[in-house]
């Protein structure tokens, strides 16, 4: 430390003697610095260069767009379309909402949740939405209730876009024929349980009024051909609610299997995995009376009762007819005299997607297996009363051997793990969901020289996409997380977020107005029922079923 | 402040020197390219970070999210502050700041996130910690530093002084 001090005092002298001028060592030392800066610029354009190029190298090896896929566009609102909703329950509010008619009791708890969670973003969503440029003028529903909450929802004062309110309220009607022979509705959204879908579409049509029909297209493999023999050749433009057709990742995932990345796919998994009483279709019911409902606080005016609910006129075309039943009311899915299990209800969803994304249409041969495992009366005896006839676990094999493909469909009601929706193809395997990610195989022929030159990485994905990745979600319950890893709940257009249901009753409003078949129209509608029915037939015959293209029957 | 640098420092010898050099200019480095790497990436966010905040100032992280322009301006401040504190530290300019502004930026980091017993965080951290992490040491190696500065030995800040 001598030695230091007395070179500082040497200093110190040196410098009273020049002013500012210092030692050439002290400068020496004083830019110590500058060699690191230089070591750190230098390793800073190499690592930017090595990347820049091993990202060009990829996407120019995928010929992909870097920007987001191209989104939907709508066109300007024509002349105004009068909507009648025949089956206002839990997805037919829905649709409605995403045509610009929240209902008030959805406004105020989504307003309230807003408040309570600056994270959910469902109301700020809706009151963003597009002017559609629609009335609601008919209600129709067989259960007093919800037919007052359809007519509520038409004169709401809390509209998206700073809409106007509806001065008149929507008709209420008890029969949809008589909506149907109205002359103030144009088009019609069909949201009640599968077993009236064709019957009411297929009249619709008849009656020049425009369907929107919520999936499963039918209940059975006959109604899926009479509507197919009303719309082909129609002029009524026919949407089935696959919303997600709507979603940015399946547009970009077409881009990615249109241009051929994944190299041949073999195999593509789909799957549903839920594990709540909800998410098994045991919803609560709204007894007839308050005594009944025992501590839990409903609403009065909630309660269903054979005076305030049709059940004769809500059975109409279902096979087996049973004594007033609530239980078969709300839970309708459970059982196939209604719908068809996890075939039309899940299955349909993840088929349309693979079907839009691969352009897949009707599967050759079907087998499908599965059972009632845990939702039965004796598991849950305070929950349930009357046992499902559809199963909790369903697994089902698709074949497609003219094009060398497998779809394997895996659905469980029991088990909550994420296992997403996978095209594994030889050179590599792309998952998608809200987003989507594709990773290269390492055993892959066509990027076997850029995995051995280091570009590509056979631990990392190669290509990832994730609309609106700067948006923060505010997803809180497991089945709305669950419909958001599917691309489900929200999408993003020009990084905005939108529900693609907002989008789906637009492109069908679009095609009314403008002409041009929506994005699920009759045929992709008719795809989609067939490979349903054989998933069910399957499963219940016992044995695999076969498509019989010439007299278009499964046999 | 620099006269007050040369005033506080205290004499080292050759190795003091050129360890504590060494060290600001290894933090100096790694905040340099955490914020370059951020400002290059048009995607990033603190968003995700926030998000899975716990302890006291989770209700904090999940304020600053919900706001896209208070989100904005803390994504701005985190990718230019990392950026330029680590210039400052790699040049020996203004290094004393820098050291007192990084120890808090970190220390912020650390206690939006800290390892705490019973904690649990969605992403997995790439270490085992027990209540100290490496944001931790960080900050207490800025806080060091700011204690003893080499910038007026080995950086630009010598040509700054005015005795």
């Amino acid at each position: 430390m001598s030695e230091k001090n007395s070179e500082q005092t040497n200093q110190g002298s040196s410098k009273q003697d020049s002013g500012l001028q210092f030692e050439r060592r002290d400068i020496i030392k004083g830019l110590t610095a500058v060699p690191a800066a230089l070591l750190y610029l230098w390793s800073y354009y190499k690592k930017k260069a090595l990347d820049k190029m091993r990202s060009g190298e990829i996407m120019e090896e995928l010929s992909l767009r870097k920007k987001a896929p191209a989104v939907l566009k709508n066109k300007k609102p024509g002349d105004l379309i009068r909507l009648g909703v025949i089956g206002y329950g839990w997805r037919g509010a829905q649709d409605l909402k995403a045509a610009g008619f929240g209902n008030p009791e959805w406004a105020a708890k989504a307003k309230a949740g807003s408040e309570k969670n600056k994270l959910d973003k469902r109301f700020e969503t809706y009151l963003q939405q597009d002017d559609l440029n629609v009335a609601l003028t008919g209600v129709c529903d067989v259960f007093s209730t919800r037919r007052d909450q359809g007519v509520a929802a038409s004169i709401s004062t809390v509209r998206p876009n700073s809409i106007q309110p509806q001065t008149e309220p929507a008709k209420a009607y008890l029969d949809y024929q008589d909506m149907l022979a109205s002359d103030d509705i144009d088009a019609v959204v069909i949201t009640t349980p599968d077993h009236w879908h064709s019957k009411i579409a297929i009249d619709a049509e008849r009656a020049g009024k425009h369907v929107y029909v919520e999936k499963c297209m039918t209940r059975t493999m006959e109604e899926a051909q009479a509507m197919h023999d009303a719309f082909s050749r129609s002029k009524m433009k026919l949407q089935l609610g696959h919303h997600s057709r709507a979603a940015a990742s399946h547009e970009k995932a077409k881009e990615i299997i249109d241009n051929d990345i994944l190299g041949p796919v073999t195999l593509v998994e789909i799957t549903t995995n839920r594990n709540s009483p909800g998410g098994a279709w045991v919803y609560p019911i709204q007894w007839n009376s308050i005594e009944d409902y025992g501590q839990k606080y409903v609403s009065k005016d909630l309660f269903a009762n054979p005076k305030s609910l049709d059940w004769d006129r809500w059975q109409g075309p279902a096979p087996n007819k049973v004594p007033f039943n609530l239980e078969r009311y709300f839970r309708w899915r459970c059982w196939y005299d209604y719908g068809t299990g996890l075939s039309g209800d899940l299955f349909s969803h993840d088929f349309d997607a693979v079907n839009q994304i691969m352009d897949l249409g009707i599967p050759k041969t079907v087998s499908s297996s599965g059972g009632i495992y845990r939702y039965t009366k004796e598991n849950f005896p305070d929950l349930i009363e009357h046992e499902r006839d559809v199963p909790d676990n369903f697994q089902t094999i698709l074949e497609y051997p003219d094009r060398n493909l497998t779809v394997i469909y895996s659905a469980t009601l029991t088990n909550s793990n994420y296992r997403g929706k996978k095209f594994m193809g030889h050179d590599a395997t792309m998952e998608v969901g809200s987003g989507l990610t594709v990773t290269p195989d390492p055993y892959s022929t066509r990027y076997k020289q850029k995995i051995a030159d280091g570009i590509i990485n056979t631990s990392l994905p190669m290509f990832a996409y994730s609309p609106g990745s700067k948006d923060v979600d505010g997803v809180t319950s497991a089945t709305a997380k669950y419909f958001a890893q599917k691309g489900l709940v929200y999408t993003y257009k020009e990084g905005k977020r939108v529900d693609p249901t907002h989008l789906h009753v637009a492109d069908w409003l679009d095609c009314v107005r403008n002409g041009g078949q929506p994005r699920c129209n009759i045929e992709e509608g008719f795809e989609e029922a067939v490979a349903c029915h054989m998933a069910t037939e399957s499963y219940l015959q016992g044995r695999r079923v076969e498509w019989d293209p010439v007299t278009k029957r499964i046999v | 402040m620099n006269n007050k640098i040369s005033s506080l420092a205290p004499d080292y010898n050759q190795y003091q020197l050129v360890s504590l050099s060494l060290l600001r200019l290894l933090i100096g480095w790694h905040l340099l390219y955490e914020g370059m790497a951020k400002l290059s990436n048009s995607n990033w966010t603190s968003a995700a970070y926030l998000l899975d905040s716990k302890w006291i100032f989770s209700g904090l992280a999940k304020w600053m999210v919900t706001s896209p322009s208070v989100l904005g301006a803390v994504d701005t401040l985190n990718m230019w502050g990392l950026t330029l504190i680590g210039l400052s530290l790699m040049l020996g300019l203004f290094s004393r700041w820098s050291c007192i502004a990084g120890a808090g930026l970190i220390s912020i980091y650390y206690l939006f996130h800290p390892p705490l017993v019973g904690l649990e965080y969605s992403k997995p951290p790439e270490g085992s910690y027990l209540i100290i992490d490496k944001n931790l040491i960080e900050a207490c190696a800025l806080f060091v530093l700011a204690m003893f500065p080499t910038s007026h030995i080995t950086g630009l800040d010598k040509f700054l002084q005015k005795d």
